[in-house]
């Protein structure tokens, strides 16, 4: 192929050099140098360690809300690019640079990380506890601002090794066992990624004579439809296994069930985002015409995710467990959105990562606290909570129907883009997908039944239920308060995210269906053509009549993205 | 004053909002004033708005309040606004009406409840979103409406959440209306794909585009989500169990406003079923079906709230009935004049709970009216009321949907009149067994089954309740008796409903034409059965208290459809999926994993034999050398 409208796009970004500060980075350093500098203090400054592992971790927080304060809103390519040539003759660098797609999951996660060290931090060796979780807050934060793919692939995989230590060294029984099936279930797939990073790179010097890991002169390599699809599927496999998507998910209900309860928060919030961040970062960016080859496959099997996902956790007896397949559900959704190449689709499930990245933390937090009260995950063994604890059995609730996509929470807001979006190019698959909004209502509902409703059985020496601390309420207050704020007015973050999506959509179509030319086809259109047809005709037909105010802006959200290309 | 309009979901909102923080320091009953006054504040405002509504030019009844973008990316935008025309405030002024008395009811109800301040929370809660759904300028907003009843719905029925069928019967509700929702969503996605918007007036303008079999499925799947919302057929189970709740949630909830949603979206997008008579066909026949299931289901139930539970099944079939015949204002009609009846009869019913000590069954009762005057002329008003006794609001609004029934096909009217003589039966059972007859309680007869143990042992004294109870009866029953005039035939000035509607519905998708003499015989037979059935009821349960040839045990179970559900879709499912747990997942999925995870480390421990030294080291080796290797197979390929 050519080099494609995309390339310039993102080129053009805003580059960090009039920036006084080196924002991206600090996200990057400040947790690392955090970390080491918990590692030399003593273990027995308790508090010391805590202090420091909360205010490097909020000033993280600080220093993303500065980036989003900086954010461009209106513009599709990286922001606050920073490059440091590193390893040069290799053309390995330090880029560093943040776009729509990737802005709300660096907030997300600088908000997840404080919450769970406030909330879910370790009564033993705190030490190693706090270096481990900083240690991954800012393996996850270089994997979503990494520009150069060798950069991803390092923190990417970086990510591994203080989650193993987290479920090994702070997991319940059988963490032996959950820690190894994850490392090396994650690790293996890794490395066929590896084996693609390398071969583009090869293939892309070939052409050009250039070496370079930069993803944005990496989109522009000219690949035979087999090499595309071979490398497609060498990615696809490392982000399938950490997403997870059905049937690569076996070891997400062993990791979430037996690792600590940070582990469980950041493991879902935080680092299943990194599996779907790497699809639509790289499997679209890089490989758009074996995407529209593969899209069916990719949505068959997130669609069975949804549906297996639901069914497996209705039946499900662990607390954790269930969440670990509700999870899978909604990862389901989200890959279908990512694959179904819409801009409605790709917007709502880039907004659906940040939800579910809240909803799911909030939901192990809330798990966590139950666990610490009555030291059991198992749903037969609880009974009657809402009697003696009406407000953490609230705040559960909140949560719960967020999860299961009640409008004016934010699951819904997600989940809707996603299914409308999909149901434009892939119809049947958004109908079966919509079943799964049954089947999550079914099993959450039953579970929390289970849990809160009747009346509890007094057990000889067992206190009551205590109701949730004030402690325990300020953690879970920010991520409530996210709930509700991007359930009932999310605009303001689909206004950042849609420019860098419509992007992306424009730069697949074109790479796909080189034919097309640019100007007859709407910037969120849609790949097949014959689902925009009855809608196209009442288009002219409105705009022959002088318009609407949706075609009006549609249209001059046409012109600026031509003016920039 | 039209500006006003968004006053009116937002003093609910506000009302939530302060008590959600401050209820329970509020407390009883500071609490339940506070509600009830932001309810009826926002019925004040309703009134104003409907009156400047009034003003206006029959043609100019149309007003769009834009708020601000919900959400919105691609070419998909949602927006927050209302609309305020004739249907939307009709349905607003009776909801915040009736839920103002339903209010004022509730706080002598729920007297003596622990929970007190946070019934009221939600019951506020509850009248922001019913807002929403029937002032929402769009179908995406309408569905946050739609399903915000639904989970206040849940709150209200698993109230007393303590016991187990109160938990089960909210979840049961929630699940079920689940599965309609399900329909609801394709249906916006389908519109959206067609006509690129949702806004109510955008998406009419373009349904000339759209194309016959899109419009019959986006018809068919709003009337799916209906069926789940307004318990039809098959649908209809969970509104029996959601009995468990308190009754004045009954009233408001599953009797008056929010089962009528389904109702209201069908004659929303009456455009849509004006160019698909299939659809409404279905429609019709659904609710037909499911007013004689529900009626006869009526028949046999010996708790007071389920015989008003399966009563108000059968009279969403009749609106749906209407609907389906295109007459979308004597849908409206029935809606607003089931709304009083029922109210009332639901209210009267909790009166007598009350009086009765939590004990709900029929068979346990009789001779009250003496001792509860007010409940019992009340009730009876309620009685001829939804019997269709002239000139009972009923008469004139059941009337006018046999009326088009017949229309459409005779068939249909008979199965309306039929169960239109089970009704006058089945509520004159019920009105002979609680109020009249021979008492079969006695004064020193120990509480049943109720929650409120702190009256066990006390000796039973019916009375009458205080004027926080009575009030809303007397007022709900001067309005079921005097209701039918808003509409009343014989004469094109007397159509008030009609004319009002007429810009939102327009004409009829089947004009009726009948002639004055025809209007009377119609009037005649309604009322001949109406009279009928009162007769029949008052020969059959005037002395006895027990039938059995008249209370079948099928009925009883109301055609066992909850069984059959349960059995054949409940249990099985349950099945399916413990067996994907316990063999697909953890034999087939898992097991491979773990049979390739066994495989290598048995490979790894042979090598380990042959190489003394680190197994990682040569496993790095060995990744390396692959990563290399692979790559540059696909150099050649790729090149």
């Amino acid at each position: 192929m050519t080099a494609s409208a995309f390339g310039p796009i993102l080129t053009a970004g805003i580059t960090g050099g009039q920036q006084a500060f080196p924002f991206l980075t600090a996200l990057v350093l400040v947790p690392a140098g955090a970390a080491v500098l918990v590692m030399l203090l003593p273990r027995s400054a308790t508090w010391a360690i805590r202090a420091a592992g909360m205010a490097a971790s909020l000033a993280v927080l600080g220093i993303a809300a500065a980036v989003l304060d900086q954010f461009q809103a209106g513009f599709g390519g990286y922001q606050m690019v920073s490059e440091h040539p590193w390893i040069a003759p290799l053309g390995i660098s330090w880029t560093l640079g943040v776009d729509g797609i990737s802005l709300f999951l660096v907030l997300m996660s600088a908000v997840l990380f404080p919450v769970a060290l406030a909330g879910a931090t370790a009564r033993e060796n705190p030490k190693s506890f706090t270096a481990w979780v900083l240690f991954l807050e800012a393996a996850c934060l270089g994997s979503f601002l990494s520009i150069d793919v060798l950069l991803f692939f390092l923190f990417f995989e970086a990510t591994l090794v203080p989650v193993y230590f987290l479920i090994v060294g702070w997991g319940h029984e059988r963490r032996g066992y959950a820690a190894t099936k994850f490392f090396l279930y994650t690790f293996a797939a890794s490395a066929f990624m590896l084996v693609g990073i390398v071969s583009l790179v090869f293939i892309h010097q070939g052409q050009t004579g250039v070496t370079t890991f930069d993803i944005r002169e990496l989109a522009s390599t000219h690949l035979s439809g087999t090499a595309d699809i071979v490398l497609f599927l060498s990615f696809t496999a490392a982000f399938a296994v950490k997403a997870p998507v059905f049937p690569f998910h076996t070891w997400s209900p062993d990791a979430y069930g037996e690792s600590p309860a940070a582990g469980s928060v950041l493991l879902a919030g935080v680092m299943a985002k990194l599996g779907t961040y790497g699809i639509i970062r790289f499997d679209l960016g890089l490989f758009p015409h074996a995407v529209v080859v593969l899209a069916p496959l990719l949505l068959t099997l997130g669609v069975i995710g949804i549906i297996y996902g639901g069914i497996v956790a209705a039946v499900q007896h662990d607390l954790k467990r269930l969440v670990a397949y509700s999870s899978l559900a909604h990862l389901g959704f989200i890959v279908v959105g990512l694959f179904a190449l819409t801009g409605e689709s790709l917007s709502g499930a880039v907004l659906q990562m940040v939800n579910h990245g809240i909803y799911t933390a909030a939901l192990f937090l809330l798990i966590a606290m139950i666990y610490r009260r009555r030291g059991t995950f198992a749903i037969p063994k609880l009974k009657g909570l809402q009697s003696s604890a009406p407000v953490l059995a609230g705040v559960f609730t909140v949560v719960m129907l967020a999860s299961i996509g009640v409008p004016g929470l934010n699951g819904f807001v997600g989940e809707f883009l996603i299914l409308s979006g999909t149901f434009l190019t892939h119809r049947w698959w958004a109908v079966a997908a919509t079943g799964g909004v049954v089947v999550a209502a079914a099993y959450f509902l039953w579970a929390y039944q289970r849990v809160f409703h009747g009346k509890a059985d007094p057990v000889a020496g067992e206190a009551p239920f205590a109701e949730m601390t004030w402690r325990e309420a300020l953690v879970l207050a920010p991520l409530v308060v996210l709930i509700v704020a991007l359930g009932v007015y999310p605009q303001p973050v689909l206004e950042r995210i849609t420019p860098s999506v419509d992007a992306l959509v424009l730069h697949v179509e074109q790479v796909a269906h080189p034919r097309i030319p640019l100007a007859g086809q709407p910037v969120s259109g849609t790949l097949a053509a014959r689902t925009s047809t009855a809608y196209s005709s009442s288009v002219t037909l409105q705009l022959g009549t002088g318009g609407e105010r949706t075609l009006a802006t549609r249209a001059t959200g046409r012109e600026t993205k031509g003016a920039r290309t | 004053m039209i500006h006003a309009a968004f006053l009116i979901p937002i003093l609910p909102l506000a009302g939530f909002a302060v008590l959600f923080s401050l209820g329970r320091r509020l407390g009883n009953p500071l609490a339940g004033w506070l509600a009830t006054a932001m309810v009826a504040a926002s019925f004040v405002v309703t009134v104003i708005v409907f009156v400047a509504l009034f003003q206006q030019a029959p043609a100019h009844r149309e007003f769009t309040q834009s708020w601000f973008t919900w959400f919105g990316a691609g070419r998909l935008r949602v927006g927050a606004g209302i609309l305020v025309d004739p249907l939307s405030m009709t349905m607003a002024a009776f909801i915040t009406g009736v839920s103002s008395l339903i209010h004022l009811y509730s706080i002598g109800y729920m007297k003596h409840d622990e929970q007190f301040p946070k019934f009221f929370t939600y019951l506020n809660l509850f009248v922001f979103a019913m807002l929403m759904l029937v002032l929402a300028d769009n179908f995406v907003l309408s569905f946050f409406g739609w399903e915000g009843v639904g989970v206040c719905s849940y709150f209200l029925i698993a109230f007393w959440f303590e016991r187990d069928e109160a938990a089960s019967a909210g979840k049961k509700a929630m699940i079920f209306n689940r599965i309609g929702d399900a329909g609801f969503l394709v249906a916006l996605f389908l519109i959206f794909e067609r006509t690129g918007s949702f806004e109510y007036t955008t998406v009419f303008s373009r349904l000339g585009h759209v194309g016959t079999p899109s419009l019959v499925a986006i018809a068919l799947l709003l009337f799916l989500g209906a069926v789940g919302k307004s318990a039809q057929i098959p649908l209809f189970p969970w509104l029996a169990d959601a009995m468990a709740g308190p009754t004045p949630v009954s009233a408001l909830i599953h009797a008056a406003t929010m089962v009528t949603a389904g109702v209201y979206l069908m004659c929303r997008i009456n455009p849509i079923l004006h160019l698909t008579p299939d659809a409404a066909h279905v429609i019709a026949w659904v609710g037909a079906v499911t007013a004689f299931v529900g009626a006869t289901s009526a028949c046999a139930q010996n708790d007071i709230k389920k015989v008003l539970a399966y009563s108000t099944v059968s009279q969403l079939g009749y609106m749906f009935l209407a609907v389906g015949s295109g007459a979308y204002v004597a849908a409206i009609f029935l809606m607003l004049t089931h709304a009083f009846y029922k109210a009332l009869l639901f209210l009267g019913s909790g009166s007598v709970i009350h009086a009765m000590d939590e004990d709900q069954d029929i068979k346990n009762m009789g001779g009250l009216a003496r001792l509860m005057p007010i409940t019992g002329i009340t009730f009876l008003i309620g009685w001829f009321s939804i019997a269709g006794v002239p000139p009972f609001s009923g008469f004139w609004s059941k009337g006018d949907v046999l009326q088009n029934a017949w229309a459409v096909t005779p068939a249909l009217w008979v199965i309306g009149a039929v169960s239109a003589l089970l009704t006058a039966y089945y509520m004159g059972r019920e009105y002979f067994l609680v109020f009249l007859g021979e008492r079969r309680w006695t004064e020193a007869r120990p509480v049943a089954d109720g929650h409120d143990n702190e009256e066990l042992g006390h000796g039973l004294h019916p009375h009458d309740p205080s004027w926080h109870m009575s009030l809303p009866l007397v007022v709900l029953a001067t309005l079921a008796a005097l209701g039918g005039f808003i509409d009343l035939p014989f004469h094109p000035n007397l159509v008030f409903l009609e004319r009002w509607l007429d810009p939102v519905v327009g004409p009829s998708l089947l004009q009726t034409h009948f002639s004055v003499g025809q209007e009377w015989l119609f009037s005649v037979v309604d009322a001949a059965i109406a009279v009928t059935g009162v007769l029949v009821a008052a020969s059959v349960w005037r002395a006895s208290s027990s039938r059995p040839a008249l209370e079948p045990r099928f009925l009883f179970m109301a055609w066992f459809v909850d069984r059959g559900e349960d059995r054949f879709v409940a249990r099985t499912s349950t099945a399916l999926a413990s067996f994907t747990a316990t063999v697909v997942e953890s034999r087939i999925v898992d097991g491979a994993v773990n049979g390739v995870a066994g495989v290598t480390r048995w490979s790894g421990e042979r090598l380990r034999r042959v190489q003394s030294g680190y197994v990682r080291n040569y496993a790095l080796g060995l990744v390396a050398g692959l990563v290399v290797l692979v790559a540059y197979v696909l150099v050649r390929v790729g090149s």
